[in-house]
């Protein structure tokens, strides 16, 4: 064998176990919150209610859920009642198979399945603050809940589609989701530590963003770092990835509104 | 002796010191000499021509933040509070961001304790210094370091 | 909606020192910044946060750009007496938010 050939035979061998070595997923004993990778003065202003900027959504939320909207003049409440008790678990259970569309929606599109069905209320844009005020409102009636995102015949080939997402090298750096969030999680890039991506308290408050977001946003947001194109918000391909990032996540807990740098 | 993975500690450390002081090289010099005259004058207007004296005064804020958009902040200021012996003001600065004032607090022996929290922008590895002048008159400071880092993963657009 | 949290003790000690916890719902506009297409965002900040105690002044802040979004003033007072405990920020553009808490003195 000449020298060359050996050379690239060599390579392809390493390349083909790295390829290998990097489709692994974190085991779940070993799985941590963004929350465990950031500061100790992040994390307080996300553990004291009084301090928590996201708290002031939430309260907005609440404020939304009663009141009555829509031709149908109905509010949030008046299906549902107290949010305490009706909203709580649900949020750790979303993305959830929608039978009319055949598919998996997200919280903020059940809330306007919701509004527009049975408000007959236009729905809310993605990333408005009372879409934003509204989810995080009833994502915080799960806090310390364990996500739990049901997995069955409906729902596995759009888990499949998300996790083959995950997976898959993309943009123009040739990145896949998994080449940080699996196989660099704890490494730092440019100085801050390279989170395991686990949608544990969304909608949440960036520092970055200095308001809410929500989880699309910060997909969208990693998109364009890979340098590739960000799917729509509210496209099936987000919805998936989402599903498949939830159940990655499943067992941990809800704890929305989070705090993250 | 030192054994190779010593050696290896020793030089990671050495070379994350040097990246902690080479951090502070983000605004354009000319710039930052003229955000420091900024902050010069600002103290000025403060405090005239009155002696500023170390001391007395507690400014709190993390050495090192991940990220410069809200980053906690605590004066405290040794005082009893009394309507005799109280803090009258409470100042901060910095050096680097645009404009040096940050907040300036007006209470009395009413506070009970002086201080306040809260969270600031701070644009670039820098110097911040809380003043307070007391009900005698006089002026009493604190200076902080603050390392500011970056993250890597920012949406493009605005910081 | 919620313009505003504020967080202190319903009841309290004469003399004793109360903690006093505010978030107020504001982007603090720098006026430093610019849009992708370089036009600069005009500055829109809460200018002045004051806390009256049965309508005397007990603390005040004069703010700048570099406080944070969603501004958080966290302080302390005697609880002189029973009564009500005002909190007003004041801003750009005509802000201008009220809250009103009532504190039991014994």
């Amino acid at each position: 064998m000449r020298p060359r050939l050996a050379w690239a035979a060599a390579a392809y061998v390493l390349v083909g176990f790295a390829g290998i070595y990097a489709a692994a997923e974190i085991p779940l004993a070993e799985r941590r919150s963004g929350y465990e990778f950031m500061s100790r003065e992040t994390r307080a202003m996300q553990d004291d209610d009084a301090g928590n900027p996201g708290m002031l959504w939430v309260l907005d939320g609440e404020a939304l859920w009663k009141r009555k909207t829509g031709a149908a003049d109905r509010a949030c409440a008046d299906c549902h009642g107290e949010a305490r008790a009706s909203m709580k678990g649900v949020a750790a259970r979303y993305p959830a198979f929608d039978a009319a569309r055949e598919r998996p929606v997200n919280l903020e599109e059940r809330i306007n399945l919701c509004r527009t069905g049975r408000q007959q209320a236009p729905p809310l844009a993605f990333e408005s603050r009372d879409l934003l005020a509204l989810a995080a409102y009833v994502a915080r009636q799960s806090r310390g809940l364990p996500i739990a995102v049901a997995i069955d015949t409906r729902t596995r080939p759009f888990l499949d589609a998300g996790r083959a997402s995950f997976f898959r090298r993309q943009g123009q750096l040739n990145l896949a989701c998994s080449q940080c969030h699996d196989d660099h999680w704890g490494a730092k890039l440019a100085g801050t530590p390279i989170p395991q991506a686990h949608p544990t308290g969304y909608p949440l408050y960036r520092l970055e963003w200095q308001g809410l977001g929500s989880l699309q946003r910060r997909l969208r947001s990693c998109f364009a770092g890979m340098r590739a194109e960000a799917y729509a918000y509210g496209s099936p391909e987000l919805v998936d990835l989402e599903l498949y990032l939830m159940w990655r996540a499943r067992e941990m807990k809800i704890e929305t509104p989070a705090v993250r740098p | 002796m030192t054994s190779r993975r010593e050696f290896l500690v020793l030089a990671c450390g050495a070379a994350s010191l040097t990246a902690a002081t080479t951090v502070g090289a983000q605004i354009d010099p000319n710039q930052a000499a003229l955000r420091r005259a900024a902050m010069q004058e600002a103290l000025r207007k403060v405090v005239g021509n009155a002696q500023v004296r170390r001391g007395k005064v507690r400014l709190e804020l993390p050495p090192l933040i991940d990220n410069g958009n809200a980053v906690p902040l605590a004066v405290r200021v040794e005082s009893p509070m009394t309507p005799a012996d109280h803090v009258r003001a409470i100042h901060v600065f910095t050096e680097k961001n645009p404009l040096p004032d940050v907040v300036s607090v007006t209470l009395g022996p009413r506070a009970g304790r002086a201080g306040i929290s809260t969270r600031v922008r701070i644009a670039d590895t820098q110097t911040v210094t809380a003043i307070a002048q007391l009900s005698d008159g006089s002026f009493w400071s604190d200076s902080a370091e603050v390392v500011v880092t970056l993250s890597a993963c920012l949406e493009e657009g605005l910081i | 909606m919620a313009r505003a949290i504020v967080n202190l003790p319903a009841q309290a000690r004469r003399g004793e020192i109360i903690e006093i916890k505010t978030l107020a719902a504001h982007p603090m506009e720098t006026g430093f910044r610019r849009t992708q297409l370089g036009e600069l965002i005009p500055r829109d900040i809460i200018r002045r946060f004051v806390c009256t105690y049965n309508g005397a002044e007990v603390f005040r802040v004069d703010l700048h750009p570099a406080v944070a979004a969603n501004p958080l003033i966290a302080f302390t007072t005697v609880a002189t007496e029973s009564g009500t405990i005002e909190f007003q920020w004041v801003g750009d553009n005509g802000y201008a938010v009220t809250e009103t808490v009532s504190i039991r003195v014994e």
